[in-house]
């Protein structure tokens, strides 16, 4: 189990334990976090779990899958440290894990 | 107007299996997708990775999925309007009016909204200004290249649509091509021709930078690009093209008095009706208690859609259930001869 953050694009802040194996994307829909839509349901098929990862934790987190990257090139407003959220996976070792949220996904 | 046992709108495997079941059952259909292709998401997000869980069919792809549902259509002649998104839907006595952005006209007593997650729309810029000079100087597809001769283009993306046109219009324009990052998703033969061009400066590459604004009056004069570590560049450009893909948008459904549940819309389980008597929802995008969002479900949400139909259609006649199998009437409308 992890503590996630979750920081909405206005500041909003969401403090909640995902479980094991699930992913930081499936953590937010589970408990109706707003901001992250995953129009596709995780299939890395669109970009609408789109999040950005602060460096310290960027580098904690698993590595971007094969594909990622081509899918955030269609994400609302890419930057360096974007991800998506759904192919972030969930273990003790990423307890405290603080994610900051696009202004939107569409 | 075009008179209609059924409307469907959407052409993914949901949509079409439910034409299916409605043609079985004696029901004529037609058929309204936003896209230019029939398909729905199986086609326009995942046409080539395999999918392992169609009972039935071990392994296929989304485009092979798709060419199968068609064929099994083949015995009944099924009308599709492709490229029109339904806008309207108005209730008259007993019966529903449709009208696509097109200006098609439906009236039929049946709607089923097959939609997936919505409509595909290009993704546009981030930018505000931008909306200002969208179909005048900024667009997200080509419809006629000519406009573009000898004027200088940005093109952003790193897809192949982006890397086509900027080959493409490099032999008659001066072309900028700006990219978020190195690597370009485009195929590579498409990105070999591309790195050539630049080499021998036909194309000016800018990687690693996005769009950070616009400015001109009524024309687009310039653009401004900025890079990861928030260097800015100022180009002088005619014309912009994005491509960045589709992104899926509700749109006018929201607007049709149906119950929904964020992006989804809630329905029944015994016709997958919704709280508009003869609106009903298939596929991913309804929802009930347990919902799957399977291509499986999407097909039994069909089938029993297609009954919920009957009454509404005939409703002089009573609907009997036969078998594929068995029925010589099932047998005559999927043009097979008694045996």
């Amino acid at each position: 189990m992890a503590k996630i953050t979750y920081i909405e694009h206005n500041g909003n802040s969401h403090t909640i334990d995902v479980a094991n194996g699930l992913t930081v994307m499936e953590g937010a829909i589970q408990n109706d976090i707003p901001g992250i839509d995953a129009d596709c349901g995780g299939s890395m098929a669109c970009a609408t779990c789109h999040v950005y990862v602060k460096q310290e934790w960027f580098d904690r987190i698993n590595k971007k899958t094969e594909g990622e990257d081509d899918m955030l090139d269609q994400a609302y407003e890419p930057k360096k440290n974007s991800r998506l959220s759904c192919q972030i996976s969930v273990s003790d070792e990423i307890d405290g894990l603080i994610i900051n949220l696009p202004e939107k996904q569409v | 107007m075009i008179k209609t046992d059924a409307l469907i709108i959407g052409a993914g495997p949901t949509g079409l299996f439910t034409a299916h079941q409605l043609k079985l059952i004696g029901l004529n259909c037609e058929i309204v997708d936003n896209l230019d292709k029939i398909g729905g998401q199986c086609i326009e997000l995942y046409p080539d990775k395999p999918i392992y869980d169609i009972p039935a069919i071990p392994e296929c792809t989304g485009e092979e999925l798709t060419n199968n549902l068609i064929d099994q259509l083949k015995p009944f002649n099924i009308k599709f309007h492709l490229n029109e998104r339904v806008e309207e839907v108005k209730k008259t006595k007993d019966e529903w009016e449709v009208k696509t952005n097109k200006g098609t006209e439906f009236i039929t007593p049946n709607i089923i909204i097959a939609g997936g997650v919505g409509s595909f729309e290009p993704r546009k810029f981030a930018p505000k200004e931008c909306e200002k000079f969208e179909n005048i100087s900024i667009f997200y597809s080509v419809k006629d290249k000519e406009i573009f001769k000898n004027k200088t283009i940005s093109i952003f993306g790193g897809g192949d649509s982006a890397l086509d046109w900027a080959i493409e219009l490099s032999k008659n324009s001066k072309i900028n091509l700006i990219h978020r990052r190195d690597e370009f998703r485009a195929a590579k033969l498409t990105v070999d021709k591309m790195n050539k061009l630049a080499k021998d400066g036909k194309i000016n590459l800018f990687t690693k930078y996005q769009l950070k604004n616009v400015k001109g009056k009524e024309n687009l004069e310039s653009i401004e690009i900025e890079n990861d570590d928030k260097q800015l560049k100022n180009l002088k450009t005619d014309f912009v093209l994005g491509f960045f893909g589709l992104i899926m948008q509700l749109g006018p459904i929201a607007n049709w008095g149906l119950n929904l549940d964020k992006k989804t819309i809630n329905v029944d389980t015994e016709k997958f009706e919704t709280n508009q008597k003869g609106i009903y929802a298939v596929g991913d995008i309804c929802t009930y208690p347990g919902k799957l969002k399977l291509i499986l479900s999407g097909f039994h949400e069909g089938a029993l859609a297609a009954r919920g139909c009957f009454k509404l259609a005939r409703p002089n006649e009573k609907y009997r259930f036969e078998f594929t199998t068995s029925s010589k009437t099932i047998k005559s409308r999927l043009g097979i001869k008694g045996d």
